[in-house]
C-alpha cells in the first residue's frame, strides 16, 4: 500500500476543512480526488505535502508503512512525495536550473546516491523538457516569475519529472489549462505511470481524467469522502454536477 | 561632556600638523577652517532632520586619538584576510590612514596615469591636487566631512588623463589594526580621503576597500570625491567590511560631466555604527548613475544610507536600488534624495529601496525624498520591507531542501539582485563568497 489516510482531520485556525478522510492508494494506481469549490480537496493535497498551515488534530497517514505526518515538508519529498502546486510560487532571483538541480540532490543524497554535476543534470533534463514541452530558456528564468500560467503548470510537471517521485500529487493541475496544455500535462503523467508508482490527481473537472484514466475516483464534499467508484463515476459527476451527492450528504445526516 | 569631546580633535589637529610637517598654504588655510566648523557644528543629534534615526553619540562619547606615529609592525600576513582577490589589479594600501609602501603594488601604468598616495602627491604634485581637494564635499554643514579635511592624513590620488582606459580595476585599502595603540585607553581614528579624477572619454573601475579586525572599538571617518569629465565611465565599487565594535562614517561626493557614466556600488557587511552617504550631482546633460546598494547587519548594529542624486541638467538617468538584510536586533536607514532641478527636463530616475528583516527585533526606517523642480520627467521609487516568503519557503522545503537551505536560497536572490549588477566579475564572485559565509547564519536567525 502506497497512501493509507485513516480518519484524517484537519483545521485551519479555527475552521475544520478535514473532517475524517479514508483514503487507501495501492502502489501503481491512479486515484482522482473531485469535488466542488470549498469541499477540502486542496487543502488534503498540501496537508499531505506538509504545509504548515495546517493542524492535523486526529487521525493518520502511513505513506509507504511510515508515518508521513511526523516528517517535515523536504523530508517527505525526500522519501518520494511530491506535489504539483496550484499556485506555483515564484521566487524571484532563483534561477529554474540551479533549484532543480539543487532539490535532485538532495533528494539523491538522502537515498545515498551520488550527486549529479551539471553535465549529468542537464542529460536528465533535457529529454523531459522535449517531453513537457519545456523551453530551455525557461530553465534559465528565475523559477515561475513571470511565467505563462500554462507554463508554471507545465513546470510543474516538469520538475516532477526530473524528480521522479513515487506520489505525485497534482493539486488541480489542470485549471486555467487550454486543451493543447492540458494534453502536454496529461501525457506527462501518463508517461510516468508505472507499477511502482501511484497519484493524487485534485480536480474540479473530470477533463483531465479523459487523458489520465484514473483506477479510482473519489468525491469529497464538506471535508469528507461521500462516494468513490471506478472512472465512470468522473462522468456521472460531470453529467450531474454535484449537487445530489451533497443533497445525499445533507439527508444522510 | 561634549565640549571636552570636541577639544581632543583640537589637541590631535595640532599634533598631526607637527607630525606632518609642511604642506601648501591653501590647505593648511582649508584645514584650520574645517576644524573651526567642526567645533561650531559640534557632532550631529537626532534632532537634526538628516540623523534622526542615527544616533552619533556613542562617537561623541568616545576618547579617540590618532594612530602611533612611527614604523607599524602591520605585515603581509596581517593584510592576507583583508585583501579581495583582483589579479592584477593596481593596488595601494593604507594601514591605520596611512600609505603602506612594502603592503602597495601599484604596477604598471599607462603614461600620465596617476595612482598614489594623496600625501605625497600634496608634495610632488600640489597644483593638480588642489582644483579638487575638499572642492565636492563640502563640510560646512557636515560635522563628520569637516573633521576629516581638518584631520585627514593620507589616502588616495588617482588622476585617469583623458581619451585613456585603465583595464585592470585599481584597488584602494584601507585597514585599520587598532591594537597598534596599546600606550593609553584611547579608540584610533583614521581619516582617509580619496580623491579621484576621470578625465574626458576614460575609463576606470576603482575598488574602494575599508576592513578591520573584529576585537576593537575604532572610527574610521572617510571622504571621497570624484569627478567624472566628458563621457568619462566610473564603476566604483565601496566594500566596507570593518570589525563589527568599530564606526564606519562615509561620505562620498561626485560630480559627472556630460555624458558620463558613473556606477556606485556599496556593499555594506561590517562595522557597530555605520553610516555611508553617496552624493552624485549629473552635472551635464546625458549622464547615467547607478546607485546599488547591498547591507546587511546583525546583532545590536545599524547601517544607515543616505543617498543624493542631483539631477542638475537635463537628459538624465538614473538608477538605484538599495537592499538590506537585517537580522537579531539591527537596525537600518535608508533615505534616497532626489532633486530634479528646473533646468533638469526630461530627467528619467528611478529608485528602490528593500528590506528583508528576519526578526521583529530588527527595524528600519526608510525614507524616499523626492524634490523635483522640473515639470517633464519621470520619477518613480518604491520601497518594500518584509520578512521572508513563508510560502517560497515552503515551495523550496517541498522540492527537498532543507528549511536552512530553503531560508539561504532566498537570501542569496536577494543579495544577488544587487550582486548581479556589479560587472567586475571576480569581485562578484569574492563578494559572493563572502556572503555566503555570512549568510547562513542569518538564514538559522530568520
Amino acid at each position: 500500500m502506497m497512501l493509507t489516510v485513516r480518519n484524517l482531520h484537519v483545521r485551519a485556525g479555527d475552521r475544520e476543512i478535514l473532517r475524517g478522510i479514508d483514503l487507501s492508494i495501492e502502489t501503481g494506481e491512479v486515484h482522482a480526488i473531485m469535488g466542488p469549490n470549498g469541499s477540502g480537496k486542496s487543502t488534503l493535497a498540501r496537508v499531505l505535502a506538509g504545509h504548515p498551515e495546517y493542524h492535523v488534530t486526529s487521525g493518520e497517514v502511513l505513506y509507504d508503512g511510515q508515518d508521513l505526518l511526523a516528517m517535515d515538508p523536504e523530508t517527505r519529498a525526500r522519501e518520494g512525495v511530491f506535489m504539483a502546486f496550484q499556485y506555483p510560487i515564484e521566487i524571484p532571483g532563483v534561477n529554474n536550473a540551479y533549484f532543480l538541480k539543487a532539490a535532485l540532490n538532495a533528494m539523491r543524497k538522502h537515498r545515498g546516491e551520488e550527486e549529479l554535476d551539471a553535465i549529468e543534470f542537464m542529460a536528465r533534463v533535457r529529454d523531459r523538457m522535449k517531453q513537457l514541452d519545456i523551453d530551455e530558456e525557461l530553465l534559465n528564468r528565475p523559477v515561475n516569475e513571470g511565467f505563462s500560467g500554462g507554463e508554471k503548470k507545465r513546470n510543474e510537471i516538469f520538475q516532477m519529472a526530473v524528480l521522479e517521485p513515487r506520489l505525485g500529487i497534482l493539486d488541480e493541475t489542470d485549471s486555467g489549462l487550454d486543451i493543447d496544455a492540458l494534453k502536454t500535462v496529461a501525457h506527462g503523467v501518463n508517461a510516468m505511470r508505472n507499477p511502482a508508482r501511484s497519484f493524487l490527481l485534485v480536480t474540479h473537472y473530470q477533463r483531465m481524467l479523459n487523458y489520465v484514466v484514473p483506477d479510482v475516483v473519489h468525491v469529497l464534499t464538506e471535508g469528507r469522502i461521500v462516494k468513490s467508484g471506478g472512472k465512470e463515476l468522473a462522468l456521472e459527476l460531470e453529467d450531474k454536477g454535484y449537487g445530489w451527492l451533497e443533497a445525499g450528504v445533507s439527508a444522510g445526516r | 561632556m561634549l565640549t571636552q569631546s570636541l577639544d581632543q580633535f583640537a589637541v590631535e589637529y595640532e599634533n598631526a600638523a607637527r607630525a606632518r610637517g609642511a604642506e601648501p598654504p591653501w590647505l593648511t588655510t582649508a584645514r584650520r577652517h574645517a576644524l573651526e566648523r567642526f567645533q561650531s557644528l559640534g557632532f550631529p543629534t537626532t534632532r537634526d532632520e538628516e540623523w534622526r534615526f542615527t544616533s552619533v553619540s556613542p562617537i561623541a562619547e568616545c576618547s579617540f586619538a590618532r594612530p602611533l606615529d612611527g614604523r607599524t609592525s602591520f605585515g603581509r600576513s596581517d593584510l592576507a584576510p583583508f585583501r579581495w582577490p583582483l589579479a592584477g589589479a593596481h593596488e595601494i594600501v593604507f594601514v591605520n590612514g596611512r600609505y603602506a609602501a612594502g603592503l602597495s603594488d601599484v604596477g604598471t601604468l599607462p603614461p600620465k596615469v596617476r595612482i598614489e598616495s594623496l600625501a605625497s602627491a600634496l608634495v610632488s604634485a600640489p597644483d593638480k591636487v588642489e582644483p579638487y581637494l575638499t572642492r565636492l564635499a563640502d563640510g560646512e554643514r557636515h560635522a563628520f566631512t569637516a573633521l576629516n579635511a581638518a584631520l585627514f592624513e593620507d589616502g588616495a590620488f588617482i588622476w585617469i588623463p583623458a581619451h585613456t582606459v585603465l583595464d585592470a580595476p585599481i584597488h584602494v585599502l584601507f585597514v585599520s589594526s587598532p591594537a597598534e595603540r596599546a600606550r593609553d585607553a584611547r579608540a584610533t581614528m583614521t581619516h582617509p580621503r580619496v580623491v579621484v579624477v576621470i578625465g574626458e572619454d576614460s575609463q576606470a573601475s576603482i575598488v574602494e576597500s575599508y576592513a578591520g579586525p573584529d576585537g576593537g572599538s575604532y572610527l574610521t571617518n572617510t571622504v571621497t570625491e570624484v569627478v567624472l569629465g566628458q563621457s568619462a565611465v566610473l564603476d566604483h565599487y565601496k566594500l566596507q567590511r570593518e570589525g563589527v565594535r568599530s564606526y564606519h562614517m562615509a561620505a562620498m561626493h561626485a560630480r559627472a560631466a556630460r555624458s558620463a557614466n558613473l556606477r556606485a556600488h556599496a556593499i555594506s557587511l561590517g562595522g557597530s555604527l555605520v553610516r555611508n552617504e553617496v552624493t552624485v550631482v549629473l552635472d551635464g546633460e546625458g549622464v547615467e548613475c547607478t546607485l546599488n546598494g547591498l547591507y546587511l547587519a546583525d546583532d545590536r548594529r545599524l547601517v544607515d544610507n543616505h543617498t543624493t542624486i542631483d539631477h542638475a541638467k537635463p537628459h538624465c538617468g538614473s538608477r538605484e536600488i538599495y537592499k538590506g538584510i537585517l537580522a537579531d536586533a539591527a537596525r537600518a536607514v535608508f533615505n534616497g534624495k532626489i532633486i530634479v532641478r528646473p533646468d533638469a527636463q526630461k530627467t528619467d530616475a528611478r529608485q528602490t529601496n528593500k528590506a528583508l528583516l528576519l526578526s521583529e527585533d530588527a527595524l528600519i526606517n526608510t525614507k524616499p525624498q523626492l524634490e523635483i523642480f522640473a515639470n517633464d520627467v519621470k520619477c518613480t521609487h518604491g520601497a518594500a520591507v518584509g520578512q521572508m516568503d513563508d510560502e517560497a519557503i515552503f515551495y523550496l522545503r517541498s522540492r527537498g531542501l532543507s528549511e536552512s537551505e530553503a531560508r539561504h536560497f532566498l537570501l542569496r536572490a536577494f543579495a544577488g539582485d544587487v550582486l548581479n549588477r556589479m560587472p567586475l566579475e571576480p569581485l562578484r564572485t569574492a563578494v559572493e563568497e563572502v556572503l555566503v559565509r555570512q549568510l547562513p547564519s542569518y538564514a538559522e536567525r530568520a
